[in-house]
Parts: structure tokens; sequence; C-alpha cells
């Protein structure tokens, strides 16, 4: 099943003087169960890709169809409310909501979709547990890691049930260590969960775990490789 | 609480420092601000019961042209219909019948001008408490053919308690109105004003004195509730037609009135420039924590988080911070008011002659009337509700995309 339809898509920028073609006619389909990661030089476009695939801005051409919805057509509130159902998010840094605990971020999405107290605690802990911080979730963001908050981020994105998740630069900010840790946690539950995964990168060690590998150039796809 | 309320609340103690400041800001205008208005109005009760306490009652009831002329040629008899709509309006506690005018009162060689009004000795000190001012001598009985002097009135004409003086006046229609009243009593006011004025006679020898017998020239009128006299005085007017004139404390000493008035509007303009800058002090903070916090809303947004939602999050983290800092001030100034209402602080040397001069105890007087506190939390509200319109616009247009890269 194809969670992500992606036909010609192109983003121009005209903020400045110069228009910059972000995006150059991307198509693309990502289906469920995918581990994937998206590449790059810096300016490629993996953000902007990301971006519209997750709902956060619109391309200047093209279309972009969720779980088969086609998401240009959503006004701006209803696509804030299609993110919150659909898909999961994970930042590069600064991802959490500082004056809440591990496990009320994780929480308020579910709150806010409308789960029920004690359900919400009880998946909360689950998802601390599985990215192996159950025994932190009364910390505030400041008393964690930049690897420990990334993981609570996995978790709070993993909360609201999405159809996938959307990492841009996840390991950014992180050292090798908490790199490679915060990918294993991913990979296991993208293999035991079968959670969709699509994370942008520069780092090699990132890019061997990846399963699919799209190489983005001046906002094209020179690249898709399965392995 | 809810999960909203919880967070703005975390959120307005992120930055301690900076939120005990504007809550400092917010607690001192509130205090200066609740102190100033609470001395107005209590000097403000204390100027209005002077007038009315011991003269004008809040309302009073005359002949259609007696206060433009007040001669005691327009004086007038109760009728039925009048009795009536004073016995069936709840507001209205008690009232009195007086007659006066203007007389010459003459002992030896002096003679000076000074108002005679002439009394119902018992209902007037129930109302009054007039005889809780005699300082020599002693009160009016019923049916009294003496008079009481007011200090002043008598020193200038050199007389005391059981000297007679001699009364002049014109009566009705022009009849010559003389007599002599044997001094009864000294009365000395609070109010110094007062000492001035005149003497009080029975009013049954004023009616015979003046050749009214039956009339006089007006009604005062006490109500329980000082707020309800102008609604009191359309009732009546409603139900008395041109019969009768009615007027309220504040048009017959409109001196008092304007004084009052115009003491508010300075108080405003100080009390404006004091919360302008409390406003601008909440407003600094709004605009540094909402640039502070772009990144973070931009994520809120990103996940899910509806912008209406965060502008409610944003709207009670504002009125929070107003309201903390309401509170705090409250807590200073409500004892602090009450304190005062109960003892008020005296005024002493050249100041307190000064307050005599115009009338006034020589004091300052508190109120701790609800209004009082219930403004400055209506201020404070109304400014956070302006300093909010800044994040309201900013979150209901937040560009995501900016947001998150800022
Ligand atoms: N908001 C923007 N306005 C103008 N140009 C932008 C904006 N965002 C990105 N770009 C440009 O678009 C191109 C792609 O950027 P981006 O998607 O951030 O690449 P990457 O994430 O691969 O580094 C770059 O040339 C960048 O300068
Ligand atoms: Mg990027």
């Amino acid at each position: 099943m194809n969670v992500i339809e992606v036909k010609n898509l192109k983003k121009i920028y005209n903020s400045s003087e110069v228009k910059v073609n972000a995006l150059n006619g991307i198509d693309l389909t990502i289906e469920q169960g995918e581990f994937t990661a998206i590449v790059g030089p810096s300016g490629s476009g993996k953000t902007t890709f990301l971006n519209m695939l997750g709902g956060l801005d619109s391309p200047t051409e093209g279309e972009i169809a969720i779980g088969g919805t086609d998401i240009q057509h959503l006004s701006s509130s209803e696509l804030i409310d299609f993110r919150l159902r659909n898909i999961g998010f994970v930042f590069q840094a600064y991802n959490l909501i500082p004056v809440l605990t591990a496990i009320e971020n994780v929480e308020f999405i579910m709150q806010m979709q409308g789960v029920s107290k004690p359900e919400r605690l009880q998946r909360a802990k689950e998802l601390l547990t599985q990215v192996g911080l159950g025994d932190r979730v009364n910390s505030r963001p400041s008393k964690l890691s930049g690897g420990q908050q990334q993981r609570v981020a996995v978790a709070r994105a993993l909360a609201s049930k999405p159809k996938f998740v959307l990492a841009d630069e996840p390991t950014a900010n992180l050292d090798s260590k908490s790199t490679e840790n915060l990918l294993d946690i991913m990979e296991e539950l993208n293999r035991k969960e079968n959670i969709t995964f699509i994370f942008s990168t520069h780092d090699q060690r990132v890019v061997n775990k990846a399963r699919r590998v799209i190489t983005l150039e001046d906002g094209k796809i020179i690249s898709d490789v399965q392995k | 609480m809810t999960t909203n309320m919880r967070l703005a609340w975390r959120n307005i103690w992120r930055n301690k420092r900076r939120t005990l400041i504007t809550v400092a800001s917010i607690f001192f205008g509130v205090l200066l601000s609740t102190f100033m208005t609470s001395m107005q109005e209590g000097t403000y009760s204390k100027m209005i019961d002077n007038v009315v306490g011991f003269y004008s009652g809040y309302i009073q009831v005359h002949h259609p042209e007696y206060w433009e002329n007040k001669t005691i040629d327009y004086t007038f008899t109760p009728n039925d219909s009048l009795e009536q709509a004073l016995k069936n309006n709840p507001s209205i506690t008690s009232y009195v019948q007086r007659l006066e005018s203007f007389t010459l009162m003459s002992y030896k060689t002096s003679t000076k001008g000074a108002a005679l009004i002439g009394i119902d000795p018992e209902k007037e000190n129930k109302m009054s408490n007039l005889s809780h001012w005699i300082e020599k001598g002693s009160y009016l009985k019923p049916g009294d053919d003496g008079i009481i002097l007011a200090v002043n009135l008598a020193k200038n004409l050199g007389v005391d308690v059981g000297d007679t003086l001699v009364l002049i006046s014109q009566g009705y229609h022009g009849a010559t109105a003389a007599a002599l009243f044997p001094v009864r009593g000294i009365l000395k006011f609070p109010a110094p004003t007062m000492n001035s004025l005149g003497g009080y006679i029975d009013i049954q020898h004023a009616q015979n004195f003046f050749s009214v017998p039956g009339k006089y020239t007006s009604l005062v009128l006490m109500v329980n509730d000082y707020g309800k006299v102008n609604q009191i005085k359309h009732r009546l007017k409603a139900e008395l037609g041109k019969q009768f004139e009615i007027m309220t404390w504040d048009e017959m000493d409109p001196v008092t009135k304007n004084m009052i008035d115009a003491d508010r509007s300075g108080a405003y303009i100080t009390k404006g420039i004091l919360y302008t800058l409390v406003g601008f002090g909440i407003f600094g903070t709004i605009i540094m924590m909402m640039a502070e916090r772009r990144k973070e809303m931009g994520i809120m947004v990103a996940i899910g988080m509806q912008k209406s939602r965060l502008s409610k999050i944003l709207f009670y983290e504002t009125t929070l911070l107003g309201f903390v800092g309401v509170l705090a001030g409250f807590a200073v100034s409500l004892p602090l008011v009450l304190y005062l209402v109960y003892h008020p602080i005296p005024i002493t040397g050249e100041a307190a002659k000064a307050y005599e001069q115009f009338g006034f105890e020589a004091a300052m007087f508190f109120s701790a009337q609800w209004f009082v506190f219930a403004r400055q939390l209506l201020i404070i509200f109304i400014i956070t509700l302006t300093v909010y319109i800044y994040p309201l616009v900013k979150t209901l247009n937040l560009k995501l995309i900016k947001a998150l890269h800022s």
C-alpha cells in the first residue's frame, strides 16, 4: 500500500531577488513500512522536500497524496488536523515543549487527538520505555541529553499512531553513540511494528542503516536505491 | 486545571526574573492606584456626608419656584399625593420638614445676617444627629421657643447661652417678622463652614415668625443607598409631576459636586499615566516572550496544534500575568485600605488649618468600597486584553516555515 504519492513536485522560492528552484519535479512513491533515507549535499532540497511531505509548506506545483488524501486541497486548519492524525515529526533539535515533562510531551499529542487520560498515560509510558526512557518519564527536556530528547521526540511522533514519521536530520546534533542508539531504536520500531520512517541525513553511518536511499541534487532525484 | 492553563502557568514562570519584575510593576501600579482611589473616594464621601448629613439631605422637595428665589413666598403645604409618594418608596428612609429663610440677628450693638432654619427638633435630631454637636447649653426641646446657634455666629454676635437675640426678617408677602429668641445652646460642627451658617428654631415658631402656618420651604429626604439618588428623584418626579421641585444634593451644592468632578479628572490623568507605564511593561514582556518562543510555537503547530489553541494559551499567559500582579497588589492594598478606613490619617499643623478653612475635617479619609478594587482589576484586565492583541495577531498569522527555521 502506498502511504505517500508525489507527482511532479516543484517548489520555487521567490522571497529574495533570485528565484530558487528548491525542488525541480520530483516523482516518488513511499510504501507502508519503509525505512528510507533522503540524502544529498547541503542545499539540495532535503528539508524543502520533507516539509512538503509533512504538509508544513505548500508546493508551487505538483501533487502530494497521503493515504489517498490530496493535501493541497485542505484548508490551513484542516491541514493542521491532518498532520496531527497522520504524520509524526522529529525535528533536528528543540523538538519538545520545554515546560512539559517527557511523559507530558508524549501525552500532549494524544490529548490533542482526544485520547482518554488513562489510555494516553499508559501509551506514553510504554513508548518512553520502548525508547529506553522508562526511568526518565518525569524529567523536563532541559534535564535530558540531546540524544534522550530526540528519543522522547520519536516517542511523541509515534504516540499519535501516524501513517509515517518524518525526521529531518534527527541526528545532526548528536554524538556518534547517541546517533547509533537513536537509529537502533527507529530501526527496531520499524522492524517490529512496521512503522514507516523517512529521514534526511548526511551522516554516512545513518545512510548505511537505511533500506532505501534517495539522493537529491539541485532539487532532483538523481538516484533511488533499494537495499 | 486545564492543559492550556497549566501550560500558560508554567510558561509565565519560565523566566522567573522577568515575570517577577512585570508582576512587581503591576503590583505597584495597583497598590498606588488603589491607595489613591480609596483616598479620593473616602474624601468625596466625607464631603458629601458633610453636605448631605448636616444640611441638604440627599434629596429635597420644594415649591417649584423656591430654589431660584429662596424666599418665604415660595413655601408649600405637603398634600396627600406627596405623602403617599414618600411613603411608598422603600428607598426613602426618612424625611424632615424645614422652613428656612434669611434673617437679621441682633444682640446689643451687633447685627449679623444668617440663615434661620425652622426644624422639628426630634425628627431632625433622629436624622442628622444635630444635638450631638451641641457644645454648650442644650438642644431644642419640642415646641421650644428658643434658638440654638452655630458657634462662630454666636461669637461674632457676642452672645452666650441664656442671652436673648432679636430676629428681624421679611415674612410672607412682605409681612414684617420680628421676635425675641433666647439662646438655648451653641453648636460646634466638625465642618467649619457650618459654624457660621445660622441658627435653628422650632418649626412651629418659625411658621409663626414668617406668617406661613402649616407651610414649609423644604422636605429633606434621606435614602438608604447613595447610588440610588437619581433613580429616586426620577421616580418622585414621575409621580408628582410639576407640583413640586425635586432636587438632589449635587444640584443644590454644585460647588462640592464640581470640586469632586475636577479632582476626579485630575486623578484619572495621574492613574492613566501610571497604568500606561504598567501596560508598556507588560507589553515589553510579552514581545520578548513571543520572540523567544517563535520556534517552539512553530513546532507546536507543526505537530498538530491549532493556532487558535495556541492563541488561547497566550491569552491565559497574558491575563495570568496581570492577574498575579493584581492579586499581589490586593494582598497589600486591601488590608492597608481597610486599616485606613478605620484609622484616618490625621493632618496637623498649617495644612490642618487650611483644611478647616475649606470646611473639611483635618484628616485623610479612605474608602474600601468594592469598586475601588474592582476598578483596578478591570483596568488591568483591559490592559492585558489590549496587550493580548499582539500575541493574538502573531499566533494566528504564524508563518510555520519561518517559525520553524528561527
Ligand atoms: N524559505 C526559503 N526562502 C528562500 N530560499 C530557500 C528557503 N528555504 C530553502 N531555500 C533554498 O532552497 C534550497 C534548498 O534548501 P533546503 O531544502 O533547506 O536544502 P537542504 O535541507 O538539503 O540543505 C537552498 O538553495 C536554499 O537556500
Ligand atoms: Mg536541511
